[in-house]
């Protein structure tokens, strides 16, 4: 190929003008050892592009979704959330019948030392009793 | 569609979907994320491909948005992400740079380019479309696809016949 039509191809493929056949031609040009000193820059350039053109996507394409549904860790976390505050709630409870239950017991006690010191009460308003009756007696004799 | 028939289909431009990703998205873990979702992308609307003229075109555009939407993702979100990538490439050019690799000096300079011309590089002088193609798969205006192309050819051959230059200064 001549230097001069080189040039002349050059010159469009700087202003996006050339065709792809123009731009093969180039290429082929370009990727060739023997280039003039003052078109070397575009022997890096199209060097650069050859290159970039043999790299691969290696991987194997998959299809399926590996991705983890992060929806269903959320569920599974709302529901960890509702079970612990509703035993945390039921623990509550039962710790608080306990409490009630004890307290009850107490007052329980409470009352029955209350009834027993009450019943004694009563025993001795017996006696109080008998010495009203005597006293009366006492009295209606002296009215006489 | 069977899994085997799709795979026909999209394997001749596998290699140009990861590319135009790795043009963009720089690093070469987030191009291949990016080509495995693009073609999971593309299966599930696997319907709708019959009724696409150009698998291929559709494609590429799927491939511009998604790395789109990725690099403003990063932008917004994680700029260290973007930064550290940034940097991990740069140093890594400067090492193929010292070892000489003059290839490596075109890389770093298309790398410069603003989005859209280094996406028209990539679709012309790499993957070889059509002038028509490129302006349908960006949804731009050929004569537009050809003022940004002229553009950035004339920025890469000037910076590296700058660099050319310096070099020569320098031995």
């Amino acid at each position: 190929m001549e230097l001069n039509k080189i040039e002349q191809l050059l010159e469009k493929y700087l202003n996006a003008e050339t065709t792809l056949q123009e731009e093969a031609i180039l290429n082929d040009y370009f990727t060739n050892d023997l280039v003039a000193p003052h078109l070397k820059e575009y022997q890096l350039l199209f060097g650069y592009f050859n290159e970039s053109k043999s790299e691969k996507f290696t991987k194997t394409i998959q299809l399926n979704s590996k991705k983890t549904n992060w929806k269903w860790l959320s569920l599974a976390a709302s529901v960890v959330l509702l079970f612990s505050v509703y035993t945390g709630y039921e623990y509550d409870k039962s710790v608080k019948e306990e409490e009630a239950k004890i307290a009850f017991q107490d007052t329980q006690m409470a009352f029955k030392l209350l009834t027993k010191n009450l019943n004694k009460g009563n025993a001795a308003i017996g006696y109080l009793g008998e010495f009203e009756t005597t006293t009366n007696k006492i009295f209606k004799q002296s009215k006489k | 569609m069977k899994q085997s028939e799709f795979l026909n289909l999209v394997m001749p431009f596998k290699d140009k979907v990861f590319r135009l990703s790795k043009r963009l998205l720089v690093s070469n873990e987030e191009a291949e994320d990016a080509t495995q979702e693009l073609f999971m992308k593309l299966w599930k609307n696997k319907e709708k491909i019959s009724s696409y003229k150009n698998v291929e075109a559709f494609a590429m555009t799927m491939t511009k948005n998604y790395c789109f939407d990725r690099l403003k993702s990063k932008q917004a979100s994680n700029l260290s992400l973007v930064h550290s990538n940034y940097k991990e490439k740069e140093t890594s050019l400067d090492k193929k740079t010292d070892l000489n690799d003059s290839v490596s000096i075109v890389h770093q300079l298309i790398a410069k380019l603003p989005e859209q011309q280094q996406m028209i590089i990539q679709l012309r002088d790499v993957e070889q479309y059509e002038y028509e193609e490129i302006s349908k798969m960006l949804d731009i205006k050929p004569t537009a696809v050809r003022v940004a192309l002229s553009r950035a050819r004339k920025t890469i051959r000037e910076q590296l016949i700058k660099q050319h230059n310096y070099g020569i200064k320098q031995n």
